[in-house]
């Protein structure tokens, strides 16, 4: 039972990084009708942002310690970050500290940013070319954003912890009427459970409460009545898009500490977030977070010693096995709307 | 009246056989055609450098080039000389190799095998490199191996691991300076029965591939000879990046220890999701729970941050090691390029002077020459103590390291510390040890 129990959390928190991915991608699909093969990269431009805060707050300035040496041998140069000097050794260091966090608000206007250059820039161009091109265009573009964030950052994973007060595991089992640590899950994870339905919960509200979420979804039901009301749609989409790019962002800012940014992060995701919105149904918001959650909790079930001595190598394709029996099923996903991607 | 017999199709005729007579001596003269591969021509020899410039060891694969170049600089006179200064042949005298100045070309395996042998090929026939050096990867060592027993050139792997390199997969034209799964099994196994008990049950996880299985299968040997006990192995495919649901089932499976045989990417993200699970604070039969990750490198410990702290594994060489090869080095490489060079960094330089070395000492080029001269080649001052390059084989044995992640590390190159220096004897193996049996080395190919 408690095996069972940890791969539900552990299916929770894969099916958050999958459901926060697939969302975005279904928001510029829904609105826009773009195949955005990029997306990864926003997801991976996000956990640079948390690296670039980090690196940002330990700039530092030297100073030669004579009583110790560097591997050369000469004088070691000491490394002290300007925001401690500024703010003294403690402040400073907590503030280094909660690098990650901080991230959130320093990632939301840079990623708007990128969004909205990506959307102006380059994509609008291609509306109204078939989705082959559109998925070249982006892919090509995907692999451009790498390559830049590989220049500067180098090929290497880099560390970005979580704050010291969220390491270690909670004991899950106690609550539950099970020993001490039979179940227990680290604490940053939950963390990043708890942000991701935050997440989903602000972007469905605020396409379901608000005036401008009400044009949004009225624009991805049919673009050309709302045009015809006078609505300036393209801008809202456009903003839309920003949004999508901003969610994958902040999906990626808080996956950091979880697996050490690399550049090829995002591509890592990518296929398996593009399957997610394919089970869920192109287009559909919800079916792309009940997809998400749904093959990351029966990825991770595969992933258990009890069902691979079963079925050897299961993990490897439980998720494409479970799309094929879906889209036989159910060939417009889970929650799939007529018409979309139909004609 | 005489008439002449000669006839303007009988006359090309003659010439062209009195043509053929009169070169004949000198076609088949070694020094005025080409022998083998390759064989150098003008003035210079050219030396090809196949390693991952891009893709996820790109990092590796950089410092490996920064040390073949700091190793061609050494070879033609330049800099300070580095490690030719300590090396206990003294066959080098800076002037090239044979009198030939040495140049390089360079290769990017993408750590791919079909794109590693389709630079290391275009290197051999378009560039006319006489030698194929580095990579990381056993998957690509084994297929640009074959590529050079194919060509007639000689190969010396870069960062391999898997036992198959000189096991199943050994070829007559290559050679291994780096260390291999058993050896770290055979180092690793007392220093771990020493620190953590010999009553521990250990769980794998290994990554899907022959890296991944030699490496499995000599911990657990290793470690089952000690006394210890496996649990389980759970194979995770390699493109996994979130290990967190193969960690899982370790919490409650009643082992102690847990050991990942992982490298690159898959070390850095299985051992920090480990890290968080909280794992290393766990009291589990009464024993503190403990992480090895039995291949280390510099530049992967980095990757794991502060997760690798008192973390056991091994590497074939460090640049915190006090010997005088190894200072040199450190030196020579420090100066250049700011930083101290990385375990793939030395075997690749140090594998480019035992080339060279081994040119001067046959008087030849041809890999035939220079695969004798290398077989059995016993030497010093290279960074590991008394060096062997097995004929049978062409693995290297020496001295492997026991490495442990720093509790407190000072700079970002201070991750690791020395825990032992396992000496030579205790890593050498039987030629027809199961673990690497199967294949054959075969003959020498000089190709041409």
């Amino acid at each position: 039972m408690d095996a069972v129990i940890l791969q539900i959390l552990n299916g929770l928190d894969k099916g958050s990084a999958y459901a926060l991915i697939a969302l975005g991608l279904t928001l510029i699909f829904g609105t826009l009708g773009v195949v955005n093969f990029a997306h990864g990269a926003l997801f991976m431009i996000g956990a640079f942002c948390a690296v670039s805060l980090s690196k940002i707050l330990n700039l530092s300035f030297e100073t030669i310690d004579e009583t110790q040496t560097d591997f050369l041998g000469n004088p070691l140069k000491v490394k002290t970050a300007y925001i401690e000097s500024w703010f003294g050794p403690e402040l400073g260091a907590s503030i280094i500290d909660w690098a990650v966090p901080l991230a959130i608000l320093f990632s939301i206007p840079i990623m708007i940013g990128i969004g909205f250059i990506m959307e102006r820039g380059l994509i609008k161009h291609f509306y109204k070319r078939p989705h082959a091109d559109q998925i070249l265009v982006t892919f090509g573009l995907a692999i451009v954003m790498q390559e830049i964030i590989k220049h500067y950052y180098g090929a290497n994973p880099i560390p970005t912890p979580a704050p010291d007060v969220f390491k270690g595991s909670f004991d899950f089992g106690t609550l539950l009427g099970f020993d001490p640590n039979v179940i227990i899950y680290p604490y940053w994870r939950l963390v990043y459970f708890a942000f991701a339905a935050v997440i989903i919960g602000t972007v469905f509200a605020f396409l379901q409460f608000t005036t401008f979420g009400m044009v949004v979804r009225a624009g991805m039901a049919d673009r050309e009545t709302v045009g015809l009301l006078g609505i300036n749609i393209d801008k809202r989409f456009t903003i839309m898009f920003g949004i999508a790019a901003a969610v994958a962002g902040l999906a990626g800012v808080m996956y950091a500490p979880i697996n050490s940014p690399n550049y090829h992060m995002g591509m890592d995701f990518l296929v398996l977030s593009f399957v997610v919105v394919v089970v869920g149904g192109m287009g559909s918001l919800p079916g792309a977070v009940a997809a998400g959650f749904l093959l990351g909790i029966l990825e991770s079930f595969a992933s258990m010693n009890e069902i691979k001595s079963l079925l050897p190598g299961i993990d490897q394709i439980i998720i494409y096995v479970v799309a094929i029996i879906i889209l036989l099923t159910r060939p417009r996903g889970l929650m799939g709307r007529k018409g979309v991607m139909e004609d | 009246m005489s008439k002449s017999n000669f006839t303007r199709r009988g006359l090309l005729k003659t010439s062209a056989i009195a043509g053929a007579g009169v070169a004949m001596p000198t076609i088949f003269t070694a020094s005025s055609a080409a022998a083998y591969t390759n064989e150098p021509t003008g003035s210079g020899v050219t030396l090809g450098f196949n390693v991952p410039q891009t893709g996820p060891y790109a990092e590796e694969g950089m410092d490996e080039l920064r040390a073949q170049e700091l190793a061609v600089q050494h070879l033609n006179g330049e800099g300070d000389g580095g490690m030719m200064n300590t090396f206990s042949s003294k066959a080098l005298k800076g002037n090239g190799i044979l009198g030939n100045k040495v140049k390089f070309v360079t290769g990017d395996t993408q750590t791919k095998s079909d794109a590693a042998r389709a630079s290391a090929k275009s290197m051999i026939e378009k560039d006319g490199a006489i030698m194929i050096n580095g990579g990381s990867s056993s998957g690509v060592a084994v297929a640009v191996q074959g590529l050079c027993q194919e060509a007639g050139v000689i190969f010396m792997a870069g960062l391999t691991h898997s036992n198959d390199t000189t096991g199943k997969d050994k070829k007559a034209n290559g050679f291994r300076h780096f260390f291999n799964a058993y050896m770290s099994g055979a180092a690793l196994a007392p220093v771990l029965a020493n620190a953590y008990g010999k009553d521990r049950r250990a769980y794998h996880l290994t990554a899907d591939y022959t890296w991944g299985w030699t490496q499995q299968a000599s911990m657990q040997a290793a470690t089952e000879a000690m006394g210890w006990e496996t649990v389980n192995n759970v194979l995770t495919p390699l493109a996994s990046t979130d290990f967190s649901s193969y960690i899982a089932p370790v919490l409650n499976s009643g082992a102690d220890v847990l050991v990942l045989n992982h490298y690159g990417g898959n070390m850095v993200n299985s051992l920090t999701n480990a890290v968080q699970f909280g794992l290393q604070d766990k009291m589990v039969n009464g024993k503190q729970f403990e992480i090895v990750v039995p291949l280390y490198s510099e530049l992967m410990a980095a990757g794991a941050g502060e997760n690798v702290q008192g973390v056991i594994g091994s590497m074939n060489w460090n640049w915190q090691l006090q010997d005088e090869g190894t200072k040199a080095f450190v030196k020579s490489f420090g100066e250049k390029y700011g930083r101290p060079p990385s375990n793939s960094a030395h075997t690749c330089y140090v594998q480019t002077l035992l080339y060279a070395d081994a040119c001067e000492r046959a008087g030849t080029f041809n890999p035939c020459g220079v695969a004798e001269a290398l077989e059995g080649f016993e030497f010093d001052g290279l960074g590991n103590g008394p060096t062997l390059y097995r004929a049978d084989d062409h693995q290297c044995f020496k001295d492997v390291l026991v490495m442990k992640g720093k509790e407190n590390p000072t700079n970002q190159y201070d991750t690791l510390e020395i825990v032992e220096v396992t000496p030579r004897a205790q890593v050498e193996y039987a030629p027809d040890h199961p673990m690497f049996a199967g294949g054959e080395l075969g003959k020498c190919n000089p190709g041409a």
